[in-house]
C-alpha cells in the first residue's frame, strides 16, 4: 500500500463490506455471550466471536498478499480462469465429515443391540447422537459433496469462472462453520426437535445468510457462462438449492425466548406444525438427497464413461415431473394420524406418480452406459456410479410402494423405514458422491488415483455391508410390523412391545456390522485419496483421457 | 455450436442434440414407451383413487370420495370387530369376581390370555418377562408372598398398589436403624438373621447378643422366629429367598437405610377385566394359594 509504484491496490466493496460485518458479528456475539443464560449457548457465542475475528484476519491478509488485479476471468490461451480452491476445500471436508458421520451411525447401531453402549451421560445418549449422525451424513458430507460438485460443474458447463472473489469461500467456510454449531450443540442438548432441522434459531438464520450467498453465487455463475444452454446438471442442482432456500424458510419460523437464549418455539403448532414438518422431511430428500445428487450424476456419469446422456427428452420430461410432484409427497410420512384423510390420500397418490419421473433419472444414468458396458468391468469408479443408480431405483420403487396406506400400516414405525433410508443413503447418495470424488480429486489436484485396486475393495467391502445393513433391517422391520399387529384366536395381541423389541437384537447387530464394513471402506477410500493427492504421480495419459475436456 | 446439430453418436447411430458442454453431449432419444405407459397408469389410478377417496381440499371441507371412507370410522369398526371377537368372554371376565373365574376353566384360559399381554406391558418391566423379579422386586412364581398368595391378596395389591400413597394400598415399611443401633449391634443381629435360614456368620460373631438385638428391634414385625408378617408385608427371614440379598454387607445396608420398595396403583389405569386377568395370571405362575 505504501508502494507509490505498484500498481495501486483497492480494497474491494466485499472485502471491506463483510471485514465489517463480520466485526460487527464479532462484537454483538460477545456481548451475547456475556449475558447468555445458559454456559452451552454462550459457548455458541464465543464460537461465532472466534470465527468472525478469524475470518477478518483472514481477509486482511488475503488483501495484502494477492496481486492489485482481480483475477481475470479467462487465462491468457482464452481458457476460463476456474476457481477451484473453494471446490478442493469442500472435497476435503466431504471426505472428513463423511467418515464422522459414518463412525456416529455404528456407534448408534450398536448402541441399539446393546444399550450399555449410551454410557449413561448425557452427551453419549442416543437421542443426542442420533441427530449428530443424520445431520453429519446428510449435511455436512452431502452438504459438502454438492456444494463442491456444483461449484466444480457450474464452472465446467458454463466455461467460466465461479462468480464472486470472496463469496464461494464464504458459502464454503459459513457452511461448514454452521455443520460445526449444529453439532455440537446436539451434543450439549441444544435441538428444536424438529427431525433433520433440530438447529436452534441462530444456527437458522445463519444458514440462511449463507444459503442465499450461495444461490446467488450459482446464478450469477451460469449468468456470465460461454455456452449457450444451460446443462441438465445445472437445472438439478438450481432446483435444490432454490427448493431447500424455500423448505428452510417454511419450516423454521421460530420466536426465540431472548437473543440470550438458545430456546425458542416454532411458530406452527399441532397437526400443522407435522404437516409442515414432513413437507420439508420429505422434500429434503427430494432436493437435497435426490435432486442435488441427481445433478451430480448427470455430469460424472456420461464424464466418466465418456458417453453422451442417453435422452434429453427424459431428462427434461423426468426434470419437471419430479419438480412438480415431489413437493406434494410429504403427507404419506404421516398416514392413520391426526392429518386429515384427504391430505394423507393426497401424499398417497402423488407417491404413486413420482415412481416413474424418479425412474427418468435412473433410466437415464444406466442407460448412458449403452455401448460402454464393458468399462463396468475395468473401472470400478464407474461401477460404483452405476451401482448408485441401480439403488436409486430400487429405493424409488420402495418409498412408493411403503406410501401406499395398506403398505404403509405395516411399515410404519418399523425397522423397515430404518431400511429404506439407508438403501437410498448408503447405496444412492453416498456411492454416487463416493464415484464423483473418485473423479474429482485427481482432476483438481492433477494427480494420477493412487490405486485402482484399493477402489475395488472399498466397492466390494462396502456392498456388501449395505446388502447387510438393508436386509437385515427389511427382515427386522417386516417381523415388527408382523408382531405388532398379531392377535390370538380370543382377540388379545400376541405380543408384548418389549417381546417385539428383544425380537430385533440379533437383527441390530448384523445391521452394526454392516455399517461397520461401510466405515471400513470409506476408510478404505480416504487412504486411496490422501496417498493420491501426496504422490508425485501427474496425471499420465489414461487419466488426461478421463479428464474433463476443455 | 451449429456445425454440431448432425451430430450423430457413432456406436448407437442415435442424433445428439448438438449441444455440448465440457465434452458432455445429449442423445435425442425418444421417451421409453413403457416409461411413458407407466407414467400414465400412475396417474390414471391416481385420478380413480380421489374419486372414491376423501381427496381435495374445498373451502370447509374436502370432497368426501365414493367409497365413504374415513379413517375415525374405520377405526371404530376395528375396535368394534375386536370387542365382538372377545364378545361373551370379555362381559363375563368383567362380570366374575376371581374366585368365579379360578371355577371357570374356560373363563381361566380367557383370562390367561389377556393376563400374559397385559403383565408383559406393565408388570415385567419390574417383575421380569417370566415374573421371576429382579432385586428388589419380588419374584412371582414362588410361594414366598409378602402381601399374601390368596387371589383376593394378589388382586388387592395389584388394584391399588404397594406403599403407593393410596388409602386402600399395602403399609409398612422397614424403618431405617442407624440412629438406633450401632454397627457392632448391626452387625451382630445381621449374622443371627444369616443363622435363621442356616448361613454361615461371622467367626467371632455374638449371635446371643444378635438375638437379643432381633427380639427388642425386629420381632415386632419379623416375629419372634422371624417368620415375617404378611399384615405389614415383614419378609419371612428364615428361608432361602431373599428381597435384597442375602450377604451381610446387603443386609447391613438394609438396617442403616430402612426398605420399602414401592408398587403403583393400577386401578383407574387398566380396566377392571384387565386387572382380574392380571390377578388369575399371576396366581397362575405356581405359587398362588388356596
Amino acid at each position: 500500500m505504501a508502494n507509490a509504484l505498484a500498481p495501486q491496490k483497492r480494497m474491494t466493496i466485499g472485502e471491506g463490506g463483510l471485514a465489517l460485518a463480520l466485526t460487527a458479528l464479532a462484537l454483538l456475539t460477545i456481548v451475547i455471550a456475556a449475558k447468555a443464560y445458559t454456559p452451552e449457548y454462550a459457548f455458541h457465542a464465543y464460537l461465532f466471536t472466534a470465527a468472525s475475528i478469524a475470518a477478518v484476519f483472514a481477509i486482511a491478509n488475503r488483501y495484502f498478499s494477492r496481486p492489485a488485479e482481480k483475477p481475470p476471468l479467462f487465462t491468457a490461451d482464452g481458457r476460463p480462469n476456474y476457481n477451484m480452491g473453494p471446490v478442493k476445500f469442500a472435497t476435503v471436508a466431504a471426505m472428513l465429515w463423511g467418515i464422522a458421520g459414518f463412525l456416529v451411525g455404528v456407534i448408534i447401531a450398536l448402541q441399539l443391540a446393546f444399550p450399555a453402549l449410551n454410557l449413561d451421560l448425557p452427551w453419549t445418549s442416543f437421542g443426542r447422537l442420533r441427530p449428530l449422525h443424520t445431520s453429519a451424513v446428510i449435511f455436512a458430507f452431502g452438504g459438502n459433496v454438492l456444494i463442491a460438485t456444483s461449484f466444480y460443474v457450474v464452472q465446467r458447463t458454463c466455461r467460466a469462472r465461479l462468480a464472486g472473489d470472496l463469496a464461494p469461500w464464504f458459502v464454503i467456510l459459513g457452511y461448514n462453520f454452521f455443520i460445526v454449531i449444529a453439532g455440537t450443540g446436539y451434543l450439549l442438548g441444544i435441538t428444536q426437535g424438529k427431525e433433520y432441522a433440530e438447529p436452534e434459531w441462530y444456527s437458522d438464520l445463519w444458514l440462511t445468510v449463507v444459503w442465499v450467498v450461495y444461490l446467488l453465487v450459482f446464478l450469477a455463475t451460469i449468468w456470465r457462462r460461454t455456452e449457450p444452454h444451460i446443462y441438465v446438471a445445472n437445472w438439478f442442482y438450481l432446483a435444490f438449492i432454490v427448493t431447500i432456500a424455500v423448505l428452510h424458510l417454511g419450516n423454521n419460523p421460530a420466536i426465540p425466548v431472548s437473543i440470550f437464549s438458545s430456546k425458542s418455539y416454532i411458530a406452527w403448532s399441532g397437526v400443522q406444525d407435522a404437516m409442515v414438518q414432513w413437507w420439508y422431511g420429505h422434500n429434503a430428500v427430494g432436493f437435497f438427497l435426490t435432486a442435488g445428487f441427481l445433478a451430480i450424476m448427470y455430469y460424472f456419469i456420461p464424464k466418466r464413461a465418456d458417453r453422451p446422456v442417453y435422452s434429453y427428452r427424459l431428462s427434461i420430461i423426468h426434470f419437471w415431473a419430479l419438480i412438480f410432484l415431489y413437493i406434494w409427497a410429504g403427507p404419506h410420512h404421516l398416514h392413520y394420524t391426526a392429518l386429515p384423510d384427504w391430505a394423507q390420500t393426497l401424499g398417497m397418490t402423488f407417491s404413486i406418480m413420482l415412481w416413474m419421473p424418479s425412474w427418468g433419472g435412473m433410466i437415464n444414468g444406466i442407460m448412458t452406459l449403452s455401448g460402454a458396458w464393458d468399462k463396468l468391468r475395468t473401472d470400478p469408479v464407474l461401477r460404483m456410479m452405476v451401482v448408485s443408480v441401480a439403488f436409486y431405483g430400487m429405493s424409488t420403487f420402495e418409498g412408493p410402494m411403503m406410501s401406499v396406506k395398506v403398505v404403509n400400516s405395516l411399515s410404519h414405525y418399523t425397522d423397515w423405514t430404518i431400511g429404506h433410508v439407508h438403501s437410498g443413503a448408503l447405496g444412492w447418495v453416498a456411492y454416487i458422491s463416493f464415484g464423483a470424488i473418485y473423479c474429482l480429486v485427481p482432476w483438481l489436484w492433477n494427480r494420477r488415483l493412487y490405486s485402482l485396486k484399493l477402489v475395488n475393495w472399498h466397492f466390494w467391502v462396502s456392498t456388501i455391508g449395505i446388502v447387510l445393513y438393508i436386509t437385515s433391517m427389511w427382515v427386522a422391520g417386516i417381523l415388527q410390523g408382523l408382531m405388532w399387529r398379531a392377535y390370538t384366536a380370543l382377540g388379545f395381541l400376541e405380543y408384548s412391545f418389549v417381546e417385539t423389541v428383544e425380537a430385533m437384537h440379533p437383527f441390530y447387530v448384523i445391521r452394526a456390522l454392516g455399517g461397520i464394513l461401510f466405515l471400513c471402506g470409506a476408510l478404505i477410500m480416504a487412504f486411496n485419496l490422501w496417498m493420491t493427492v501426496n504422490s508425485q504421480a501427474v496425471a499420465g495419459e489414461a487419466e488426461i483421457r478421463l479428464q474433463p475436456a476443455e | 455450436m451449429a456445425d454440431e446439430h448432425k451430430h450423430i453418436d457413432p456406436l448407437t447411430g442415435t442424433a445428439t442434440t448438438g449441444h455440448e458442454w465440457d465434452g458432455l453431449r445429449e442423445l435425442n432419444t425418444p421417451l421409453p414407451r413403457w416409461w411413458l405407459w407407466l407414467f400414465y397408469l400412475t396417474i390414471v389410478w391416481s385420478v380413480g383413487y380421489w374419486i372414491v377417496y376423501p381427496a381435495w381440499p374445498l373451502l370447509t371441507n374436502s370432497t368426501q370420495g365414493l367409497l365413504g371412507y374415513h379413517s375415525r370410522a374405520a377405526i371404530v369398526d376395528d375396535l368394534n370387530a375386536l370387542q365382538a371377537q372377545r364378545g361373551p368372554m370379555m362381559a363375563k371376565l368383567a362380570s366374575a369376581s376371581t374366585v368365579d373365574i379360578l371355577a371357570d376353566p374356560q373363563l381361566i384360559d380367557f383370562a390367561r390370555a389377556q393376563g400374559r399381554v397385559a403383565f408383559a406391558d406393565n408388570c415385567a418391566p419390574c417383575h421380569g418377562a417370566g415374573g421371576a423379579g429382579a432385586r428388589g422386586y419380588p419374584n412371582l412364581n414362588d410361594d414366598d408372598w409378602l402381601w399374601g398368595g390368596k387371589i383376593a391378596d394378589i388382586e388387592q395389591s395389584i388394584r391399588y398398589g404397594i406403599r403407593s400413597g393410596h388409602d386402600k394400598g399395602h403399609q409398612g415399611n422397614m424403618p431405617p436403624f442407624k440412629d438406633v443401633l450401632k454397627p457392632a449391634e448391626m452387625s451382630n443381629v445381621a449374622d443371627y438373621v444369616r443363622s435363621l435360614s442356616g448361613l454361615s456368620t461371622e467367626a467371632g460373631a455374638d449371635l446371643k447378643a444378635g438375638q437379643k438385638i432381633f427380639a427388642d428391634n425386629c420381632a415386632a414385625c419379623h416375629g419372634d422366629a422371624g417368620k415375617g408378617n404378611r399384615e405389614v408385608g415383614a419378609p419371612n427371614l428364615t428361608d432361602k429367598i431373599w428381597l435384597y440379598g442375602s450377604d451381610k454387607a446387603t443386609i447391613v445396608q438394609g438396617l442403616q437405610q430402612g426398605r420399602g420398595g414401592v408398587m403403583p396403583v393400577w386401578e383407574g389405569r387398566l380396566s377392571e377385566p384387565v386387572i382380574k386377568a392380571l390377578a388369575v395370571y399371576v396366581y397362575g405362575f405356581g405359587g398362588g394359594e388356596k
